[in-house]
């Protein structure tokens, strides 16, 4: 592989499961409030 | 009448976590599978990631987010939802049901053809041709005719079984029935296609599969319609905008983390997305090297990816088998959990608007959709048929009703503030002018560009070769039908009951249970004590 598609498939990688471990991570630190 | 003789409660889903499952199964669907790779390939390989990210975060999630507000908000179907929104409103929730119910029609016929393939894996049935297979010995395509009832009946029976799970799931409930399949089917698809991407990352010329699919093209990103092809992927690939996550809303309690759920599906199925990427383009790696071609030569996508590149893959590889369950079953329980959610939207606004209980409201709606599919699909006229109907459904039906729905919402009744204070009032990650700007400024802008060019290509340049008669019936009538008849069941009578059961609605939203409705919202006018609604 290239190096450029390497350093594309990291910042896909990243960004993208990055961003699911924090929506995880946030969502986490906010349980929802009992009705 | 008692008022708890006209009332009845809505289901709920037992948590946030189920919502979000079931969510993320309706949105990972076939078209992470086999239509991401071949378009981001297609759009600048490794330089589509920065178009897609933007889409993801100036349409996907604030799209997601304005179905998420107007379900939870409204507590209905969409009709139900759109109509307390504002009476006016309602035909773009029939519009939305209606869209469902023409793409729940074809789609089980796609998961059908999968599941069939699955078996075919074990003993490779389609022998060294797998495209004279799929187009003759499966499926049975009379070239010459335009369209027949001729059926093939191998595709008739596994259709007819698709159907009966997929009832079978909804006439268990929310909570029972879809919850606990997407609790089960959601982990399933997780863990057979993770193993697949392992087995395709370890085949010979895998990297050279990966390396066509990320070298970016940064001139790509200076051509508009990479840009739209960014969105357009994000918009399919999300199950925004026609119905499905404004149903699934609807069964939320009262105090649900809306913005933070909604983060987590977005990114949920742009990770599958991207994993589906390096799965599919690893194989195709293998296969240009086994045939001693560039990669280029071999990119499919859509059916020809799944039922010929793919099958061609399992002929070529060592323990080949294997890897065709692997990759079928993960198109089976995708496309399941996809198809679960867009015929729950059917069977949703019937109950609402009837009364109709759980079970025969599945029935009714559900036999029809079933009897519509077998009907026209799996004949030897079928594929040509699906074609027209999937393109003019995505393209005008969920493309049109997004547009219609959003330039109503944002501009004509102004409730974009609302729905944005609905948000804030329930979860943990804020929105504000930028989500206002994204989803009544940008998105309809976008969407609007989509419709247009899309409508000036298909009256220039028919579809995809295909006789002008089918295209005008199955394409143009099929949705200008259903916007006639969206505006038509406007004028049937909602069931008895249905102003104060919002009222009365224990998970309903604390602001709208404190404040006085407001101009729009469903506050019970004066014939509402009788329980006519219309």
């Amino acid at each position: 592989m290239s190096t450029a598609a390497v350093a594309m498939m990291i910042l896909a990688l990243v960004t993208l499961w990055g961003g699911l471990l924090l929506s995880i991570l946030h969502l986490r630190k906010h349980p929802d409030d009992p009705d | 009448m008692a008022q708890h003789e006209v009332t009845r409660k809505r289901e709920v889903w037992s948590g946030r976590s189920v919502f979000i499952m079931a969510a993320i199964g309706s949105a990972v669907g076939l078209g992470n599978i086999w239509r991401f790779p071949y378009i981001a390939y297609e759009n600048g390989g490794g330089a589509f990631l920065i178009p897609y990210l933007v889409a993801l975060l100036t349409a996907g999630i604030p799209l997601l987010l304005v179905d998420y507000a107007i379900g939870h908000k409204f507590r209905g179907s969409p009709p139900l939802a759109f109509r307390r929104l504002r009476r006016g409103a309602e035909f773009i929730g029939w519009w939305q049901v209606l869209v469902c119910f023409v793409i729940g029609v074809y789609y089980a016929v796609i998961v059908a053809w999968a599941a069939r393939y699955t078996f075919f894996s074990i003993t490779e049935a389609w022998g060294d041709d797998p495209e004279g297979f799929f187009m003759s010995s499966f499926l049975n395509q009379d070239t010459d005719a335009t369209f027949g009832l001729s059926f093939v009946p191998g595709v008739a029976w596994t259709l007819l079984l698709v159907w009966i799970a997929t009832l079978a799931v909804l006439a268990l409930g929310v909570q029972r029935g879809i919850g606990n399949a997407n609790r089960f089917f959601v982990p399933l698809l997780v863990l057979l296609f993770g193993a697949l991407v392992v087995r395709s990352l370890t085949l010979d010329g895998a990297t050279t599969g990966l390396d066509a699919f990320f070298t970016p093209n940064w001139s790509a990103l200076t051509d508009t319609g990479v840009w739209i092809a960014a969105y357009a992927q994000i918009f399919f690939s999300l199950s925004v905008a026609f119905g499905i996550m404004v149903t699934y809303a609807s069964y939320l309690k009262r105090k649900t983390n809306l913005t933070g759920s909604g983060l987590v599906v977005g990114f949920s199925n742009s990770s599958f997305e991207v994993l589906a990427g390096i799965g599919v383009f690893s194989a195709l790696g293998f296969m240009a090297q086994a045939q001693g071609v560039e990669v280029g030569e071999v990119v499919a996508g859509g059916i020809g990816l799944a039922f010929i590149a793919f099958p061609t893959i399992v002929s070529e590889m060592p323990g080949g088998p294997l890897f065709g369950v692997l990759f079928f079953g993960s198109l089976v329980f995708a496309g399941f959990t996809s198809m679960i959610s867009i015929i729950q939207v059917t069977v949703s606004a019937f109950q609402d608007k009837t009364g109709l209980g759980r079970v025969p409201a599945v029935l009714a709606i559900g036999g029809v959709s079933a009897i519509v599919s077998l009907l026209l699909f799996p004949t030897t006229t079928g594929l040509n048929t699906l074609d027209v109907v999937d393109r003019f459904a995505n393209q005008f039906g969920i493309v049109g009703v997004a547009f219609v729905a959003l330039v109503v919402v944002a501009w004509i009744y102004r409730r974009l503030p609302e729905l944005r204070d609905h948000l804030n009032s329930v979860s943990s990650f804020k929105v504000g002018t930028g989500w206002m700007v994204f989803t009544g400024i940008i998105t309809p802008l976008v969407l609007g560009y989509m419709l247009f060019s899309e409508i000036r290509d298909r009256v220039r340049d028919g579809y995809g070769g295909l006789p002008d008669s089918l295209v005008t019936a199955f394409g143009w009538s099929v949705q200008a039908g259903v916007i006639i008849l969206a505006v038509l069941l406007t004028f049937i009578p909602w069931r008895r009951g249905i102003d104060e059961e919002y009222e009365l609605d224990e998970n309903r939203p604390l602001a709208s249970a404190q404040a006085p409705a407001s101009s729009g919202d469903p506050s019970p006018g004066p014939d509402s004590s009788t329980g006519g609604t219309r």
